[in-house]
């Protein structure tokens, strides 16, 4: 079973978390620190998998990837098969990806909700519900996703400003 | 800025609220803003704003992923879920998937909501409505709402039957007794076409196998060919290439069959039976090149390891692991060490085959996999290839990186102790180890090496002179110079003499003076740490009685360590320096070759509970002392086997019967106090070794002889004075008793003795011992206000017509205690009680109050030319002291 979906940026602030087992809110952000102490910690020629019994209980793995600025983190136990939980956050970010046309942290800083919407779609319950991203860029369409870009645009200059 | 908008007012978008908080520089900036924005919000939930109600939640949730308390919003997701609307509902669930947990109260009153919206006409609400259930459902719920899910597994639109399913998986997790509804829907769900209704129908029979074995023996019976006809036509088409991953078609439900399989054939042969092409199939068939590929054949490999015996098999799955393990990919490499660990259980014979492919993952670059490869070659080795293997390890420390020599030399340590062939391949590797990593490994290491080479009798030569050669080149080595200069110390004139050679040793032509240069360097140099330097001293001084033509130079170098700045160097350096200059008679007997470590007693301490007292490595002087002290103290153990019954705990270990026996507590006193008791200690040992047979002390000039013999007390005390006086200058006694000498040198380190006072509380007189020939009574007093403390008088009377001449007196106590020995009135006691020989004792007891005194004694005295020994244990001191 799948624990946990996190992603988060190169700073550790977290852009998305979603857990499926109940975690009270100070748990969660203490997961999320010591996670991201982890993979800060990690050297760059490494594997993915990194285990973490000590923070989330026996047997738990996590499996992490870059893409560019965000860390992209899938937590689970020992009933899943680590190289196809890789896969899956291929079809994760591919998804994102074709709903965002090229994602970036921006679009998911902003549209958080609509990230959950998404992984809803992908993952339930802790179980893989659909691999196929047109199927679930379908379902999201029903949505009404705004196209981000316009959004990115007029952001860049309140972004600088920051 | 302001003009745009303010954003803390209760109209603001969600995005201007994220822009406001990454907006903020500092941790305090945000908590101020996340609080104005949550007051805002309770204002519009307190007022029923039903505007922006779902607007408000979305930015709860953005508030709670950053980490701040939301329960005031739960109510609010209850009502938008209640709403008629498809994006307030949307908003709804999800924040009920967030914010809520299933043990709160509040769930109980979404369950009717999630009823209706289960039964919608619009599919998508319906959709929602599975999806916030398969994430949270309780018990209850589960209870309630399980024939609506059951119905919906016959949905028309797939993508509701998919998630329907994953929903029961949660509801029969939470009440298995359901499961049996279910089993009919779910075969029926992998007769399905869709791929996403089928990965999910595929995982809900797995789950169902987990808690319900009607499930199980169901699936078994009747599912096994529709799961491989599955597989096979999975495999041997890509009918959907919308699932394709990297030119695979849906590798998801490729291993989500694998894993099924797995679960229906474990235990049962004739399920297995069935699997076995398609298994093959599977694992010959799939490419190999890619992530996904590879997920796919390394699911296969665990569920043919899993299923009933088909060595065919398993050693293609084997095999297709080796070929992970020459991968590019680290993730591969990792998950290939990681199930070979689990495949070398069930065949071993086949995980030897790769066994080089192995040994090149323990030089991986990712240390992750260098560690699981270390533990792989480590499950690896045995008696036929351990030669091979170490030779690969020792070579790879040469080479590896510092970070990884302390893991990987204590790897091959423990591989050469538990399967060494013999010895001299055992020295050999860790000397090659020792020169590599000594830096690295630990204690306990260097400690067993130097009890095995003891007992190598035969290789004492080839392995001093093997030790001579190799700390020339790695001298920096702080282990391999302690047992070097250890070896050069007790072996020197094997040495130089060249004895024993070995038939593969080439010749070497040392001197004495190179073997005292050896030591000479070691102790000289910086990074030499207090052990080293300490053992290096009692090389030499061993060194000066062995090589007499270097006696004067080796003098000079102890004198050089008189001006040390660690007191321990120092006060050795001084001993040792007395001992060369002035005591030639006695320096052969103090400085002959240690007998013999007890192999057995050493490593049953080291598996025993025992070693982290001596196995603290820095500053603990101790070592030598002890390793000194161990043979000598034999023939005390029945003096000192009183402590170990009496003391729960390491009391066995050498230091600790040296403290019972030496009365002083050196575990509490201070570092400094702590050191200087052990400095004596070899020198005392010796000392004690009186009553060794005489086998032992056949040499006339041993320190037994000196202390007995009545005409020789002169040079005995002056040993003891020397050694007196440059501990405790103020403890000068000429007293010939040996003993009491022994005790006024670590009188300077008990407590301080003041004046006793006598007016204490009295308390009877007992008699401590009484034999034919002698009888020994002890008065009591205490001082007031010192409770724990007790003056004992000890007077001895002579109950035989002879005249007693050089009477000693020993005693011992547990570990509890502490003893100081004042010297004896005298040394001779007269005849027939017509005098006695009286001696003070003061004791402290730690346990005052919760354990009584107990003594061992000896006492040592000669009846007409003829020596006795009595002993005797006191148990009968009064219970109040």
């Amino acid at each position: 079973m799948i624990r946990g979906v996190i992603i988060m940026n190169d700073q550790g602030k977290p852009r998305l978390v979603k857990f499926y087992e109940f975690q009270p809110v100070e748990k969660q952000q203490e997961l999320i620190r010591s996670i991201y102490r982890i993979l800060c910690s990690r050297a760059e020629n490494v594997s993915n998998f990194v285990k973490v019994d000590s923070l989330c209980g026996k047997d738990v793995r996590l499996v992490y990837k870059t893409y560019a600025t965000l860390y992209v983190v899938f937590i689970f136990d020992n009933s899943e098969n680590e190289l196809a939980m890789l896969d899956l956050m291929q079809v994760f970010v591919e998804t994102m990806d074709r709903c965002f046309s090229n994602v970036c942290e921006l679009d998911v800083v902003f549209n958080f909700n609509k990230m959950h919407t998404i992984l809803d779609e992908i993952i339930l319950g802790g179980q893989v519900l659909e691999t196929n991203s047109s199927e679930i860029v379908k379902v999201g369409k029903t949505f009404k996703f705004k196209h981000s870009r316009i959004i990115n645009f007029w952001l860049a200059g309140s972004v600088a400003a920051v | 800025m302001d003009s745009i908008m303010n954003p803390f007012s209760s109209s603001t978008r969600l995005r201007d609220l994220i822009r406001a908080v990454r907006a903020c520089k500092t941790a305090a900036e945000e908590r101020a803003a996340i609080r104005k924005e949550c007051a805002s919000i309770r204002a519009a939930i307190s007022e029923n704003d039903q505007d922006y109600r779902h607007r408000n939640l979305a930015k709860l949730m953005f508030i709670h992923m950053l980490g701040y308390p939301t329960h005031f919003g739960q109510m609010e997701c209850l009502k938008l879920i209640a709403s008629p609307g498809f994006p307030e509902k949307r908003i709804g669930y999800l924040g009920l998937m967030l914010l809520l947990d299933e043990r709160q109260e509040v769930l109980m009153l979404v369950t009717n909501s999630i009823k209706q919206d289960l039964n919608h006409t619009n599919q998508y609400i319906v959709g929602l409505a599975l999806c916030a259930l398969g994430n949270i459902c309780s018990a209850e719920m589960a209870r309630d709402l399980a024939p609506e899910v059951e119905r919906l597994l016959q949905f028309r639109d797939p993508n509701i039957r998919k998630k329907a399913a994953l929903c029961t998986i949660r509801i029969i997790k939470k009440v298995p007794d359901l499961a049996e509804n279910f089993i009919n829907p779910a075969v029926a769900l992998l007769k399905e076409k869709h791929h996403g209704v089928l990965l999910t129908g595929v995982q809900l029979c797995m789950d169902m196998c987990k808690v319900s074995t009607e499930a199980l023996e169901h699936f078994r019976k009747n599912c096994i060919g529709i799961l491989v006809k599955v597989l096979k036509d999975l495999a041997n088409s890509s009918y959907a290439p919308e699932y394709e991953i990297s030119g695979i078609s849906d590798p998801f439900l490729h291993i989500r069959l694998l894993k099924l399989l797995r679960e229906l054939g474990q235990g049962d042969p004739d399920a297995s039976d069935n699997m076995n092409d398609i298994l093959a199939q599977v694992a010959t068939k799939t490419e190999s090149n890619k992530n996904t590929g590879n997920a796919i054949l390394y699911e296969c490999v665990a569920t043919i390891m899993s299923l009933e015996d088909n060595s065919g098999l398993r050693v293609l799955a084997v095999n297709i692991l080796g070929r992970f393990l020459s991968s590019r990919d680290n993730n591969i490499r990792y998950v290939a060490l990681n199930m070979l660990m689990k495949a070398i259980i069930l065949d071993s014979q086949a995980v030897q085959r790769h066994r080089a492919t192995i040994l090149e993952c323990v030089k991986d670059s990712d240390a992750s996999i260098r560690k699981r490869a270390l533990e792989l070659v480590y499950l690896l080795i045995n008696e036929s290839n351990v030669k091979s293997l170490t030779k690969e390890l020792v070579d790879y420390l040469e080479v590896c990186d510092p970070e990884f020599k302390g893991e990987l030399s204590t790897k091959i340590c423990s591989i050469v102790e538990k399967f060494s062939p013999e010895k001299i391949w055992y020295i050999d590797q860790m000397l090659k180890v020792l020169s590599e990593a000594g830096n690295y490994v630990k204690d306990e290491v260097w400690h067993a090496l130097i009890v095995v080479i003891t007992n190598a009798s035969n290789l004492h030569g080839y392995t001093v002179r093997s030790l001579y050669k190799t700390v020339q080149t790695a001298c920096e080595q702080e282990t391999l110079a302690r047992v070097a200069v250890w070896c050069i110390g007790e072996y020197g004139e094997l040495l130089v003499s060249n004895v024993g050679m070995l038939g593969v040793e080439d010749p070497v032509t040392v001197t004495e003076v190179d073997a005292v240069d050896v030591v000479e360097t070691v102790i000289q140099r910086h990074s030499a740490d207090l052990t080293t330097r300490a053992m290096c001293l009692i090389a030499l001084l061993k060194l000066s009685s062995r090589f007499p033509s270097c006696s004067k130079r080796i003098n000079d170098i102890v004198i050089h360590q008189k001006g040390s700045l660690v007191l321990e160097l120092q006060q050795r350096a001084i001993e040792f320096n007395s001992i060369i200059e002035k005591h030639g008679r006695i320096r052969s007997a103090l400085v002959e070759r240690m007998p013999v470590l007890d192999e057995a007693t050493y490593s049953g301490r080291r598996a025993g509970s025992v070693p982290p007292a001596f196995s603290t490595s820095q500053g603990v002087p101790s070592k030598i002392p002890k390793g000194v002290a161990k043979p000598t103290s034999a023939p005390l153990v029945d003096l000192l086997d009183l402590s170990s019954d009496e003391i729960p705990g390491p009391s066995s270990s050498d230091g600790a019967f040296l403290q019972d026996l030496l009365g002083v507590d050196l575990s509490s006193s201070s570092q400094g106090t702590n050191r200087t008791p052990n400095n004596g200690t070899d020198v005392l040992l010796d000392l004690l070794s009186i009553g060794t047979p005489p086998s032992q002390s056949q040499s006339d000039s041993s320190p037994f002889d000196i202390l007995q013999s009545g005409k020789d007390n002169k040079t005995s005390v002056t040993v003891l004075d020397n050694l007196a006086s440059n501990s405790a200058p103020s403890a000068k006694t000429f007293s010939p008793a040996g003993s009491s000498s022994m005790m006024d040198l670590l009188d300077g380190f008990g407590p301080s003795s003041s004046a006793p006072e006598t007016n204490g509380p009295s308390y009877p007189s007992i008699v401590a011992f009484e034999s034919s020939s002698l009888k020994l009574t002890f008065n009591f007093s205490k001082e007031p206000g010192n409770l724990q403390s007790t003056l004992i008088e000890a007077e001895f009377m002579n109950k035989s017509p002879d005249i007693y001449s050089n009477f000693v007196f020993q005693t011992a106590v547990p570990k509890f205690l502490q003893l100081h020995l004042d010297p004896a009135s005298s040394s001779s006691l007269p005849a027939s009680g017509n005098g006695s020989i009286t001696q003070k004792l003061r004791v402290s007891n730690s346990q005052h109050g919760k354990k009584p005194l107990v003594m061992r004694i000896r006492i040592n005295y000669k009846v007409n030319g003829k020596d006795v020994l009595e002993e005797g244990q006191i148990n009968n001191f009064p219970h109040e002291l």
